[in-house]
């Protein structure tokens, strides 16, 4: 469990030697692979293409960069109910180049991450925690000197593929939350040409991070995206669909407030603001902490950590986000409701206008009446009518 | 002094009155969606279904809802030349004088000679046009948030909207907020058909129901309309 205690290993290592070498037995490694077939939607034939993959493969080079963010994705990753991939990988890049674990610091890492970076030149995978600031030419993040935009960018040109690890990275979490003083930029706007997996959330499901790169080793091949970039075998649901309250919802049972007797019965938390239904993640399946629960299970909404500019689109309390412009607790419904009291106020206006203006063309006009026997001479049908300039 | 005028055919009739029964069921339904009132009895959710079904009543309507609009654009290629799609987009110098005009007589009341057209005034044309529109952009956005709900074909054609506004909820928030426009689009149609019955008595009301128009026999047009191709040109009649 713990990544920092790392035994001594030979260079060139399969991940099923490493796991040997820290005292893991074949029938936990066994296990994991499982654990890891069932995430990933494999079929029980494709549980041994894991295990053989593990087991002939050699340790994937990583470098690992942490630009503007907290550190959640990391520390989701090593409290993994199924930690292995994590203890390797983060044993791993502790050698290759992590911020936040590396033993180097200073220009030993430097040289780390130098030789990681050209000894596996369009091998290693590039996995990025964090976002980009691009305002005042990158300077609100600074890692030796340089700025995160020139590291990304150096670091993305010989990757194999990039990794993008939670919100920050994929879409700019809260840096990016308007104003985004900093421009804060996800990764794939800042680098081209390279494959980019977006793991969302804030943090990703520790599972899910460990599926993908299980994947990646496996499969030796991108996983399937969805049309925002996120791996389709756990971003392919939306929370509301996999969420065990669902059937509350479609009986219009709802919380209408969080000390109400719905919230105890444990009903809908959609009126609540809950964002499940706009949000694609595998907590509902995965669930956290070993499945332990999720914040629907524990009483409490989603608040769409996977889904781009979830801060902007609050208060996480209301089902509509507040109407740009018009202060926090302006719904579309309020300016509905004011634009459309103006347009009946408008159109009784209008009337009475209409009355007045137009009075003496409504009602019989001159020739119109049944006891005219003879037809109306005139052309004109509005003769009452004066033209007016 | 009057003169019958068929203005509405049978299928623009049929068309009109779907669209505004469709409308009504997926505004009644989107906003009950949006804001589900609370029935908050303490019974089990297996004995209950009714947001499931109104869900499934605004999806279902929704298909209705745009093969009636599929069905009115091909309507506006091979009807009559006042539900001829020339008139909706602004191709002549003419509509813009009617617009001007229609605005002076008709909003500003500042003067007083009446615009008669026979279909629609270049106004309406227009507005219409603006409502298609939003149509579009409702079946789009709708579809594109059904999409992951559905293993049908058709929804997946829309898709590729949710990343273009970055996100299903976003999608969703302006989906909800279209529906405003035609809370107030109804508003306004339906003053301006009092309206202009009120004023004008050419019985507009009347006419999407039978399709018939009266007109004052100077301004009505010749006893053989024209044929739908030379449409383009024969929106509406001008007022002298």
């Amino acid at each position: 469990m713990n990544a920092f205690a790392t035994p001594p290993r030979a260079k060139g290592q399969t991940l099923w030697e490493e796991m040997q070498a820290r005292g893991v037995d074949r029938r936990d490694f066994v296990k994991f692979c499982a654990w890891m077939g069932a995430f990933l939607g494999l079929e029980a034939s494709g549980v041994a293409q894991v295990v053989k993959a593990l087991e002939t493969k050699k340790r994937l080079p990583v470098v690992w960069l942490h630009f503007q963010e907290c550190t959640c994705c990391s520390e989701s990753f090593i409290r993994s109910s199924h930690p292995i991939v994590a203890d390797i990988l983060l044993d791993q890049v502790s050698l290759d180049y992590t911020e936040t674990l590396q033993a180097a610091a200073g220009h030993q890492a430097e040289e780390c991450l130098h030789k990681t970076m050209k000894e596996h030149r369009g091998e290693y995978l590039l996995m990025v925690e964090g976002s980009v600031p691009t305002a005042d030419d990158g300077i609100h993040c600074v890692i030796a000197g340089r700025t995160a935009l020139d590291i990304a960018r150096e670091a993305a040109d010989g990757a194999k593929a990039i990794i993008a690890w939670g919100n920050c990275a994929c879409a700019g979490c809260v840096q990016a939350a308007s104003p985004n003083p900093t421009s804060a930029t996800p990764i794939d706007k800042v680098v081209t040409g390279k494959p980019v997996i977006k793991v969302q959330g804030c943090p990703p499901i520790a599972e899910v991070m460990a599926g993908v790169i299980v994947h990646l080793l496996t499969f030796d091949r991108i996983p399937q995206l969805d049309a925002l970039g996120r791996p389709k075998a756990f971003y392919s649901r939306r929370v509301h669909d996999t969420c065990y309250r669902r059937p509350y919802y479609d009986a219009g049972l709802f919380v209408e407030s969080f000390d109400d007797e719905n919230a105890r019965r444990g009903y809908c938390l959609y009126k609540m603001g809950c964002r499940g239904p706009t949000t694609y993640n595998a907590c509902g399946t995965m669930r956290w902490n070993a499945g332990v629960s999720y914040p629907i299970q524990s009483g409490h909404g989603c608040i769409g950590c996977s889904e781009a500019k979830f801060w902007d689109n609050g208060p996480f309390y209301q089902r509509l986000a507040s109407f740009p412009g018009f202060g926090i607790e302006t719904t579309a419904d309020t300016v509905g409701m004011a634009v459309g009291a103006a347009t009946v106020a408008g159109a009784a206006a209008h009337a009475i206008l209409t009355n007045i203006r137009k009075h003496h063309a409504i009602g019989e006009q001159a020739g119109e009446s049944a006891a005219d026997e003879a037809p109306p001479p005139a052309v004109d049908p509005h003769p009452e009518q004066r033209k007016e300039d | 002094m009057f003169k019958r005028v068929y203005v509405w055919q049978l299928p623009v009739r049929f068309y009109h009155w779907l669209n505004a029964l469709c409308i009504l069921v997926l505004a009644v339904t989107g906003i009950l969606i949006a804001h589900p009132p609370a029935l908050s009895s303490a019974s089990e959710a297996s004995f209950s279904y009714w947001f499931g079904v109104n869900r499934f009543i605004h999806f279902a309507t929704a298909y209705v809802f745009l093969f009636n609009f599929a069905f009115r654009i091909y309507w506006g290629f091979v009807g009559n030349q006042y539900s001829d799609w020339h008139n909706f987009l602004p191709f002549r110098r003419a509509q813009f004088r009617e617009v001007g005009k229609v605005l002076r007589v008709d909003i500003l009341q500042a003067v007083d000679k009446p615009v008669h057209a026979v279909g629609h005034n270049a106004l309406a044309y227009f507005t219409y046009f603006a409502m298609f529109l939003v149509f579009v952009f409702q079946v789009v956005s709708g579809f594109a948030m059904y999409a992951s709900m559905s293993d049908f074909w058709f929804p997946q054609l829309f898709a590729w909207a949710v990343p273009l506004f970055g996100g299903d909820f976003a999608i969703r928030q302006w989906h909800y907020l279209a529906t405003w426009f035609f809370i107030l689009f109804t508003v306004v149609h339906v003053y301006l058909v009092f309206y202009h019955d009120y004023v004008e008595g050419h019985g507009v009301m009347s006419s999407m129901v039978g399709g018939w128009k009266f007109l004052p026999k100077d301004e009505a047009p010749p006893a053989k309309p024209a044929t739908p191709a030379s449409g383009a040109t024969a929106g509406a009649t001008k007022s002298p």
